[in-house]
C-alpha cells in the first residue's frame, strides 16, 4: 500500500509565512537577511513587519554578528540562507556570537543536500549537520515536510537559546496530516516493525516509509523513525530500537560524516552496539540534475534503503 | 547611576594610572595575556566608563544602558580594569585572570563578569553585534548608544568592512565605533609608521616582509583608513593622541551626539602605552612581564615596587 501523502510543498515556503504568523502572535521576532529572503520566503515576513527586517547585503558574516546584537537585546532573531552559506560562509560568527554565548539566534537553511538540484555542486550543502551538530548549544532540526517544518519554526521560537533548520528547495510530498505534532527530542515512530529500524531525517523520511513497503512485501519487518530532531536527539528510541529490531539503518541527504548516522552509531556503541548501515553520500560531490534525477543517481532511493536493511539484517546472524 | 561627566581630567588621569598598574599585574599574574594593546586603549575605555557613557555597575543588564563592545576581544585587562574600577566586580579579582574558576577569561565572554556584553576573541566580529544592538535599540525606541572598539587587525577582517557598510545602509545613529590605531599587531608592524626608523621597504617586494628580528613590517597598511571610513558613508572624527583625555574626550563627545549616522573617532595610539620597554614594541602585543619588568614597569607608573 503506498504512503498517504497530502499533496507537495517546499519546507523554505513555509519560512516567512511563520515567523508573520509568530509575530502578529506577539512573539517578538526580527530578521536579518543576506539577499536571499525571496528564496527563503523571508521576504513574507518582511513585507509585513519592515520594521522588523534587516537587509544587510551578501554578507553572511554580518547577518550572524547583527542577529546575535539583536538577540542579545531581548529579540527572537532569526536569520536565514542556503546551507552553503550559511553555516558555510559563517561558521566562526555562528560559533563566537551565537553558540558560544548562547544568543538567541535561529538559522533557517535552505537548499541543504543534494535535492538542491540543477544548481549543482557547489549550491548543495551537504556538510551543514556535521558543522552545526559539532557546536553543543545548538538545537538541530531537519523537519520531514512543510507540516513539521511550520512546528519546527514554532518551536525555536518558542524556546530560548540557538537553533538551526534545515530546509529545501524542491517541493517535496507533505507526509503528515494537521494532527501531527513535532516534538524537540522526540522522534515519532511512523511504522512498527520487528526486523529492522529505519531512522531516516528530512525528504528521506518519506523514502523510508516507501522502503519499508518494499520490505513488507517481502515478509520483513521494518520499524521508521523521523529523526527531525538531531540535537536534541532520541536515544531512548535508539537504544530501545536496537535491542528490539537487532539492527538499524539511517537514511539521510547530507554526507555520512557528522550527520544522522553518526550521532545514531555514537549512541549505539557508546551504550548498545548494534550492526548498522548508512545511507547517504558518501566520497563524492554532488551535480546538476533535477532533485529526482539526482537521488537516483546518488543511490539515495527507497530500494537503495530496502537493500541497505537487508544487508544489515544478514549481518545480525555474524 | 554612574555618569560621570563631573569627573576632572586630573580624575582620570589618576583612574587610567591604576588601569594601568592593573594590566601589568594581572598579566603578570597569568604570566601570559596581551598587556601592548590594552595599554593603548586605556584612555579610551576609561574616558567611556567614567565621562561618556550611561551605566550602572549594580544594574549591568539595565535596558537603557549605552553599550561597549570590545571587538579586539584580546585586550581583556583594559575592559577588566576599568570595570572593576568602576565598580561591577572586586579590584582583587583581577589576580585571578586567565586562572582555571576565573570569571574572568584570556578573551572576553559574554556576561563573564557582569558588564561584558559580548564574546569576542575572534577579530571582526564586534561591529555586527554592535549594530544589532543598534538596531534593537532603534525598534525599541530607547536612547541608549552603543560604542564598539576596533583595531588595526579588526579593520583587515572583511566582515567589519560588511558591517561598516550596513551600518551606514541602516543610518544608525547610536553608533559609534573606535579605533584604537596603535599600528602595530600580532606578528609586528601594520604598516611603517611604527617600524623603526632604518627600516626601509624593499625596492622590489610589495606588501609586507619579514625583519631581521622576526617581527613582519607593513602587514597590511590600512591608510588612508579616514577616507575608507567616510567612503563607507561614516562620519569620521580623528584624534590625533587617542592617549590623551583632553582629545579623547571631547571626540567621543561629538560621535555620540552626532546622530544622522554611525561615527567613528579614530583615535591615533601607542601600543605599550606608559611603559617604556612596551612602547611600540610587537613582543609585548601578547607578552606578560616577568618579575624584574613588572617591577619597573610600576616604578615608571609611580608606584612603591
Amino acid at each position: 500500500m503506498p504512503v498517504q501523502t497530502y499533496g507537495e510543498k517546499a519546507t523554505r515556503e513555509v519560512f516567512g509565512p511563520t515567523l508573520a504568523r509568530l509575530c502578529e502572535a506577539g512573539l517578538d521576532v526580527v530578521c536579518v537577511d543576506a539577499d536571499l529572503g525571496v528564496s527563503t520566503s523571508a521576504v513574507k515576513f518582511g513585507a509585513k513587519f519592515p520594521e522588523r527586517f534587516f537587509p544587510v547585503g551578501v554578507a553572511e558574516q554580518n547577518m550572524i554578528g547583527v542577529a546575535a546584537g539583536l538577540a542579545a537585546a531581548g529579540k527572537v532573531a532569526f536569520v536565514s540562507s542556503f546551507a552553503v552559506f550559511a553555516p558555510g560562509h559563517c561558521f566562526d560568527q555562528l560559533r563566537m556570537a551565537v553558540a558560544q554565548p548562547r544568543t538567541n539566534v535561529k538559522l533557517f537553511a535552505s537548499h541543504a543536500g543534494i535535492v538542491t538540484g540543477e544548481d549543482g555542486a557547489s549550491a548543495e550543502g551537504l556538510e551543514d549537520l556535521a558543522l552545526m551538530l559539532s557546536m553543543p548549544p545548538f538545537a538541530v532540526l531537519f523537519p520531514a515536510d512543510s507540516v513539521e517544518c511550520e512546528q519546527a519554526i514554532e518551536c525555536a521560537a518558542r524556546t530560548d537559546g540557538p537553533f538551526y533548520i534545515r530546509a529545501l528547495r524542491p517541493k517535496t510530498p507533505i507526509i503528515f496530516d494537521d494532527k501531527y505534532r513535532f516534538e524537540l527530542g522526540k522522534w515519532p515512530r511512523l511504522r512498527d516493525g520487528k526486523d529492522v529500524t529505519i531512522i531516516a531525517c528530512g525528504e528521506l523520511v518519506k523514502s523510508a516509509l516507501d522502503a519499508a513497503e518494499i520490505l513488507a512485501a517481502e515478509s520483513i519487518e521494518a520499524r521508521v523513525f523521523n529523526a527531525s530532531s538531531l540535537r536534541p536527539m532520541d536515544t531512548d528510541a535508539v537504544l530501545e530500537s536496537a535491542e528490539e529490531t537487532g539492527a538499524i539503518v539511517t537514511a539521510e541527504d547530507h554526507f555520512v560524516f557528522g550527520g544522522l548516522g553518526t550521532i545514531v552509531s555514537q549512541a549505539l556503541s557508546e551504550q548498545r552496539p548494534a550492526p548498522m548501515e548508512f545511507v547517504g553520500m558518501r566520497d563524492r560531490y554532488g551535480t546538476s540534475g533535477t532533485w529526482k534525477e539526482l537521488l537516483e543517481h546518488f543511490n539515495l532511493t527507497p530500494e537503495a534503503i530496502a537493500q541497505a536493511a537487508r544487508n544489515v539484517i544478514a549481518r545480525k546472524s555474524r | 547611576m554612574a555618569q560621570a561627566s563631573t569627573v576632572s581630567i586630573d580624575q582620570l588621569k589618576e583612574i587610567a594610572r591604576s588601569v594601568r598598574k592593573h594590566i601589568l599585574e594581572m598579566t603578570a599574574a597569568a604570566n601570559s595575556g596581551h598587556p601592548g594593546g590594552s595599554l593603548s586603549a586605556v584612555e579610551i575605555v576609561t574616558a567611556l566608563y567614567f565621562a561618556i557613557m550611561r551605566h550602572d555597575p549594580k544594574n549591568p543588564a539595565m535596558p537603557e544602558r549605552d553599550r561597549f563592545i570590545l571587538s579586539k576581544g584580546h585586550a581583556t585587562p583594559v575592559i577588566y580594569s576599568v570595570l572593576a574600577e568602576a565598580g561591577y566586580f572586586s579590584v582583587d579579582e583581577l589576580l585571578t585572570f586567565r586562572k582555571l574558576g576565573s570569571k574572568l577569561q584570556g578573551h572576553v565572554i559574554m556576561g563573564k563578569p557582569p558588564g561584558v556584553e559580548m564574546s569576542a576573541g575572534a577579530l571582526g566580529m564586534g561591529l555586527s553585534f554592535s549594530l544589532g544592538q543598534a538596531l534593537a535599540g532603534r525598534l525599541d525606541k530607547r536612547d541608549y548608544n552603543v560604542y564598539c572598539l576596533i583595531s588595526d587587525g579588526d579593520s583587515q577582517e572583511g566582515q567589519t568592512w560588511e558591517a561598516a557598510m550596513s551600518s551606514a545602509h541602516h543610518k544608525v545613529g547610536n553608533l559609534v565605533a573606535i579605533m584604537d590605531r596603535n599600528h602595530i599587531q600580532n606578528d609586528g608592524y601594520s604598516d611603517f609608521q611604527r617600524t623603526p626608523r632604518d627600516v626601509r621597504e624593499p625596492s622590489h617586494l610589495s606588501g609586507g616582509f619579514v625583519l631581521s628580528d622576526g617581527h613582519t613590517a607593513n602587514i597590511m597598511n590600512l591608510e588612508p583608513v579616514d577616507d575608507k571610513w567616510k567612503a563607507f558613508g561614516w562620519k569620521v572624527i580623528r584624534v590625533n593622541d587617542g592617549n590623551d583625555f583632553s582629545q579623547v574626550i571631547p571626540a567621543l563627545e561629538e560621535a555620540r551626539d552626532y546622530n544622522e549616522g554611525p561615527a567613528i573617532v579614530i583615535c591615533e595610539t601607542i601600543k605599550g602605552k606608559g611603559i617604556s620597554y612596551m612602547e611600540n614594541n610587537p613582543d609585548f602585543h601578547g607578552k606578560a612581564p616577568n618579575p624584574e619588568e613588572l617591577k619597573q614597569g610600576l616604578r615608571e607608573l609611580g608606584f612603591d615596587a
